[in-house]
Protein backbone atom coordinates (compact mmCIF):
# COMPACT_ATOMS: atom_id res chain seq x y z
CA UNK A 1 0.00 0.00 0.00
CA UNK A 2 1.29 3.55 -0.76
CA UNK A 3 0.96 6.19 1.09
CA UNK A 4 -1.42 7.96 -0.98
CA UNK A 5 -3.98 5.05 -0.52
CA UNK A 6 -3.39 5.27 3.34
CA UNK A 7 -4.42 9.39 2.52
CA UNK A 8 -7.42 8.10 0.87
CA UNK A 9 -8.34 5.12 2.96
CA UNK A 10 -8.24 7.58 6.17
CA UNK A 11 -9.40 10.34 4.36
CA UNK A 12 -6.24 12.66 5.88
CA UNK A 13 -4.85 15.56 5.34
CA UNK A 14 -1.01 15.65 4.26
CA UNK A 15 0.31 18.06 6.93
CA UNK A 16 4.27 17.34 5.55
CA UNK A 17 6.02 15.27 3.09
CA UNK A 18 3.56 16.18 0.25
CA UNK A 19 6.11 14.49 -2.36
CA UNK A 20 7.14 11.62 -0.61
CA UNK A 21 3.22 9.96 -1.06
CA UNK A 22 4.24 7.54 -3.55
CA UNK A 23 6.60 5.60 -0.86
CA UNK A 24 5.24 1.70 0.20
CA UNK A 25 4.05 0.81 3.39
CA UNK A 26 4.28 -3.05 4.39
CA UNK A 27 2.87 -2.83 7.90
CA UNK A 28 1.20 -1.04 10.72
CA UNK A 29 1.38 -0.24 13.94
CA UNK A 30 -1.00 1.71 16.42
CA UNK A 31 0.62 3.24 19.54
CA UNK A 32 1.07 6.37 21.69
CA UNK A 33 3.76 4.79 23.56
CA UNK A 34 7.09 5.32 21.36
CA UNK A 35 9.17 2.76 23.52
CA UNK A 36 6.63 0.00 22.55
CA UNK A 37 6.76 1.16 18.70
CA UNK A 38 10.62 1.10 19.16
CA UNK A 39 10.36 -2.49 20.52
CA UNK A 40 8.10 -4.04 18.10
CA UNK A 41 7.68 -2.49 14.13
CA UNK A 42 9.08 -3.61 11.68
CA UNK A 43 10.42 -1.87 8.28
CA UNK A 44 8.60 0.74 6.23
CA UNK A 45 5.51 1.19 8.50
CA UNK A 46 3.18 3.57 9.39
CA UNK A 47 2.39 4.76 12.95
CA UNK A 48 -0.90 5.60 13.96
CA UNK A 49 -0.31 7.55 16.99
CA UNK A 50 -1.77 10.49 19.16
CA UNK A 51 1.45 11.45 19.73
CA UNK A 52 1.98 15.39 18.19
CA UNK A 53 5.74 16.06 19.23
CA UNK A 54 9.09 15.43 17.78
CA UNK A 55 9.59 12.40 19.31
CA UNK A 56 7.07 10.73 17.49
CA UNK A 57 9.23 11.85 14.33
CA UNK A 58 12.22 10.82 15.68
CA UNK A 59 10.68 7.49 16.76
CA UNK A 60 10.10 6.96 13.23
CA UNK A 61 13.55 7.99 12.38
CA UNK A 62 14.93 5.33 14.37
CA UNK A 63 12.74 2.34 13.19
CA UNK A 64 12.58 3.62 9.30
CA UNK A 65 8.81 4.63 9.65
CA UNK A 66 7.36 6.63 6.47
CA UNK A 67 4.55 7.65 7.57
CA UNK A 68 2.63 9.14 10.70
CA UNK A 69 -0.87 9.51 10.94
CA UNK A 70 -2.16 11.84 13.75
CA UNK A 71 -5.99 10.35 14.99
CA UNK A 72 -8.73 12.67 16.33
CA UNK A 73 -7.79 15.71 13.90
CA UNK A 74 -5.07 16.69 16.43
CA UNK A 75 -2.69 18.77 15.21
CA UNK A 76 0.85 18.21 15.09
CA UNK A 77 3.08 20.94 17.11
CA UNK A 78 5.53 23.13 14.93
CA UNK A 79 8.38 21.24 16.47
CA UNK A 80 6.97 17.79 15.07
CA UNK A 81 6.25 19.87 11.52
CA UNK A 82 10.13 21.02 11.13
CA UNK A 83 11.07 17.52 12.23
CA UNK A 84 9.54 15.87 9.60
CA UNK A 85 9.99 18.14 6.61
CA UNK A 86 13.61 17.92 7.62
CA UNK A 87 13.65 14.10 7.97
CA UNK A 88 11.54 12.87 5.29
CA UNK A 89 8.85 11.56 7.35
CA UNK A 90 4.82 12.11 5.77
CA UNK A 91 2.81 13.23 8.39
CA UNK A 92 -0.86 13.16 7.87
CA UNK A 93 -3.96 14.08 10.24
CA UNK A 94 -7.37 12.47 9.70
CA UNK A 95 -10.33 13.12 11.85
CA UNK A 96 -10.64 9.07 12.56
CA UNK A 97 -10.16 7.69 16.05
CA UNK A 98 -6.62 5.29 16.91
CA UNK A 99 -9.47 2.24 16.68
CA UNK A 100 -11.57 3.33 13.79
CA UNK A 101 -8.07 4.30 11.83
CA UNK A 102 -6.29 0.93 12.65
CA UNK A 103 -9.38 -0.76 11.62
CA UNK A 104 -10.13 1.17 8.25
CA UNK A 105 -6.29 0.33 7.17
CA UNK A 106 -6.54 -3.12 8.60
CA UNK A 107 -9.62 -3.49 6.50
CA UNK A 108 -7.58 -2.36 3.33
CA UNK A 109 -4.69 -5.04 4.18
CA UNK A 110 -2.56 -3.59 6.23
CA UNK A 111 -1.32 -5.88 9.27
CA UNK A 112 0.81 -5.51 12.25
CA UNK A 113 4.65 -5.34 11.69
CA UNK A 114 5.06 -7.28 14.85
CA UNK A 115 2.17 -9.80 14.92
CA UNK A 116 1.43 -12.83 16.75
CA UNK A 117 4.61 -14.73 16.36
CA UNK A 118 6.67 -11.75 17.50
CA UNK A 119 5.04 -11.40 20.23
CA UNK A 120 4.90 -14.67 21.59
CA UNK A 121 8.84 -14.36 21.10
CA UNK A 122 9.27 -11.33 22.68
CA UNK A 123 7.09 -13.07 25.75
CA UNK A 124 9.88 -16.06 25.39
CA UNK A 125 12.41 -14.10 26.13
CA UNK A 126 11.42 -12.67 29.41
CA UNK B 1 34.15 -3.29 7.51
CA UNK B 2 34.74 -0.08 9.12
CA UNK B 3 38.33 0.20 11.33
CA UNK B 4 38.04 1.44 14.98
CA UNK B 5 35.94 4.05 14.63
CA UNK B 6 35.75 6.64 17.51
CA UNK B 7 32.73 8.83 18.41
CA UNK B 8 31.97 11.03 21.13
CA UNK B 9 28.60 13.04 21.67
CA UNK B 10 27.45 15.31 24.54
CA UNK B 11 23.76 15.27 24.84
CA UNK B 12 22.38 17.85 26.44
CA UNK B 13 19.80 17.42 29.44
CA UNK B 14 17.80 21.02 28.53
CA UNK B 15 16.08 20.58 25.63
CA UNK B 16 13.65 17.65 25.29
CA UNK B 17 12.90 17.99 21.26
CA UNK B 18 16.47 17.72 20.88
CA UNK B 19 16.45 13.89 22.72
CA UNK B 20 17.66 11.21 19.91
CA UNK B 21 19.60 13.86 17.67
CA UNK B 22 23.11 11.96 18.83
CA UNK B 23 21.11 8.79 17.77
CA UNK B 24 19.97 9.77 14.69
CA UNK B 25 23.70 10.98 13.58
CA UNK B 26 24.79 8.18 14.83
CA UNK B 27 22.35 6.50 12.46
CA UNK B 28 23.91 8.45 9.35
CA UNK B 29 27.19 7.42 9.97
CA UNK B 30 26.30 3.83 10.48
CA UNK B 31 24.40 3.77 6.92
CA UNK B 32 27.51 5.70 5.48
CA UNK B 33 29.83 2.50 7.03
CA UNK B 34 27.50 0.61 5.34
CA UNK B 35 25.80 -2.06 8.66
CA UNK B 36 23.51 -4.03 7.45
CA UNK B 37 19.68 -2.31 8.20
CA UNK B 38 19.13 -4.93 11.32
CA UNK B 39 22.50 -3.94 12.86
CA UNK B 40 21.97 -0.30 12.10
CA UNK B 41 18.14 -0.89 13.80
CA UNK B 42 19.09 -2.21 16.86
CA UNK B 43 21.98 0.34 18.03
CA UNK B 44 19.59 2.76 17.18
CA UNK B 45 17.02 1.96 19.58
CA UNK B 46 19.28 0.40 22.05
CA UNK B 47 21.18 4.27 21.66
CA UNK B 48 18.15 6.39 21.37
CA UNK B 49 16.50 4.68 23.98
CA UNK B 50 19.63 5.51 26.14
CA UNK B 51 19.87 8.81 25.36
CA UNK B 52 16.01 9.82 26.15
CA UNK B 53 16.89 8.37 29.90
CA UNK B 54 19.43 10.50 29.92
CA UNK B 55 17.69 13.58 28.94
CA UNK B 56 14.83 12.92 31.37
CA UNK B 57 16.67 11.66 34.14
CA UNK B 58 19.76 12.90 34.33
CA UNK B 59 19.67 16.01 32.83
CA UNK B 60 22.14 14.17 30.14
CA UNK B 61 25.67 13.29 29.67
CA UNK B 62 28.00 11.87 27.14
CA UNK B 63 28.15 8.74 24.83
CA UNK B 64 30.67 7.26 23.33
CA UNK B 65 30.80 5.02 20.43
CA UNK B 66 33.23 2.97 19.41
CA UNK B 67 33.17 0.90 15.94
CA UNK B 68 35.42 -2.18 15.21
CA UNK B 69 34.99 -4.95 12.92
CA UNK B 70 33.23 -7.40 15.76
CA UNK B 71 31.04 -5.25 17.65
CA UNK B 72 29.52 -1.27 17.91
CA UNK B 73 30.01 -0.05 21.91
CA UNK B 74 28.49 2.27 23.40
CA UNK B 75 29.04 3.84 26.67
CA UNK B 76 26.53 5.93 28.12
CA UNK B 77 27.65 8.22 31.09
CA UNK B 78 26.15 10.65 33.01
CA UNK B 79 26.05 12.61 36.52
CA UNK B 80 22.21 11.91 37.11
CA UNK B 81 20.63 10.75 40.29
CA UNK B 82 21.92 7.53 39.61
CA UNK B 83 19.46 4.08 39.94
CA UNK B 84 19.22 3.15 43.51
CA UNK B 85 17.52 -0.30 42.40
CA UNK B 86 18.95 -1.73 38.67
CA UNK B 87 16.87 -4.77 38.98
CA UNK B 88 13.58 -3.11 39.36
CA UNK B 89 14.59 -0.54 36.84
CA UNK B 90 14.69 -3.12 34.52
CA UNK B 91 11.63 -4.73 34.74
CA UNK B 92 9.26 -3.88 32.13
CA UNK B 93 6.88 -1.16 33.11
CA UNK B 94 9.02 0.21 36.14
CA UNK B 95 9.44 3.91 35.68
CA UNK B 96 10.15 6.64 37.99
CA UNK B 97 9.54 9.57 34.81
CA UNK B 98 7.04 12.39 35.19
CA UNK B 99 3.93 12.98 33.76
CA UNK B 100 5.72 15.24 31.23
CA UNK B 101 7.84 12.82 29.86
CA UNK B 102 5.09 10.46 29.72
CA UNK B 103 3.28 12.96 26.98
CA UNK B 104 6.64 12.72 25.13
CA UNK B 105 5.50 8.94 24.67
CA UNK B 106 8.27 7.52 27.32
CA UNK B 107 8.40 6.84 30.49
CA UNK B 108 6.19 3.84 30.29
CA UNK B 109 9.15 1.47 31.82
CA UNK B 110 9.87 -0.03 28.33
CA UNK B 111 13.29 1.90 28.16
CA UNK B 112 15.99 -0.25 29.78
CA UNK B 113 14.13 -3.95 28.95
CA UNK B 114 14.21 -2.46 25.18
CA UNK B 115 18.45 -1.80 25.33
CA UNK B 116 18.90 -4.96 27.12
CA UNK B 117 16.59 -6.69 24.10
CA UNK B 118 18.18 -4.70 21.03
CA UNK B 119 22.24 -5.21 22.88
CA UNK B 120 24.26 -8.57 22.88
CA UNK B 121 25.94 -6.89 26.19
CA UNK B 122 24.67 -4.76 28.52
CA UNK B 123 26.06 -3.52 31.95
CA UNK B 124 24.89 -1.15 34.35
CA UNK B 125 27.23 0.80 36.88
CA UNK B 126 25.29 2.98 38.75
CA UNK B 127 25.59 5.11 42.39
CA UNK B 128 22.26 7.24 43.77
CA UNK B 129 23.72 10.82 43.73
CA UNK B 130 26.83 10.48 41.65
CA UNK B 131 25.46 9.28 38.21
CA UNK B 132 25.10 6.19 35.78
CA UNK B 133 27.03 4.53 33.17
CA UNK B 134 25.44 1.86 30.75
CA UNK B 135 27.88 0.04 28.64
CA UNK B 136 26.08 -2.42 25.66
CA UNK B 137 27.71 -4.01 22.72
CA UNK B 138 26.26 -5.14 19.65
CA UNK B 139 28.11 -8.22 17.66
CA UNK B 140 28.12 -7.17 13.80
CA UNK B 141 27.96 -10.51 13.17
CA UNK B 142 24.71 -11.54 14.51
CA UNK B 143 21.47 -10.67 12.79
Amino acid sequence: MTVAEIVKVLDAKVISGEDLLDRDVHSACGSDLMSDVLAFVKDQSVLVTGLTNAQAVRTAEMMDIVCIVLVRGKTADSGMIDLARDRSVVVLQTEYSMFTACGLLYESGLRGGGGRANAKKFKAAL
Amino acid sequence: MPKNLKLHYDISGEDYTRAGEASAQLKQVLRQLGLSSSIIRRVSIAMYEGEINMVIHANGGTIDVEIDSACVSLILKDTGPGISEIDLAMKEGYSTASESVRSMGFGAGMGLPNMRKHSDYMKIDSTPGVGTTVYMKIALGEE
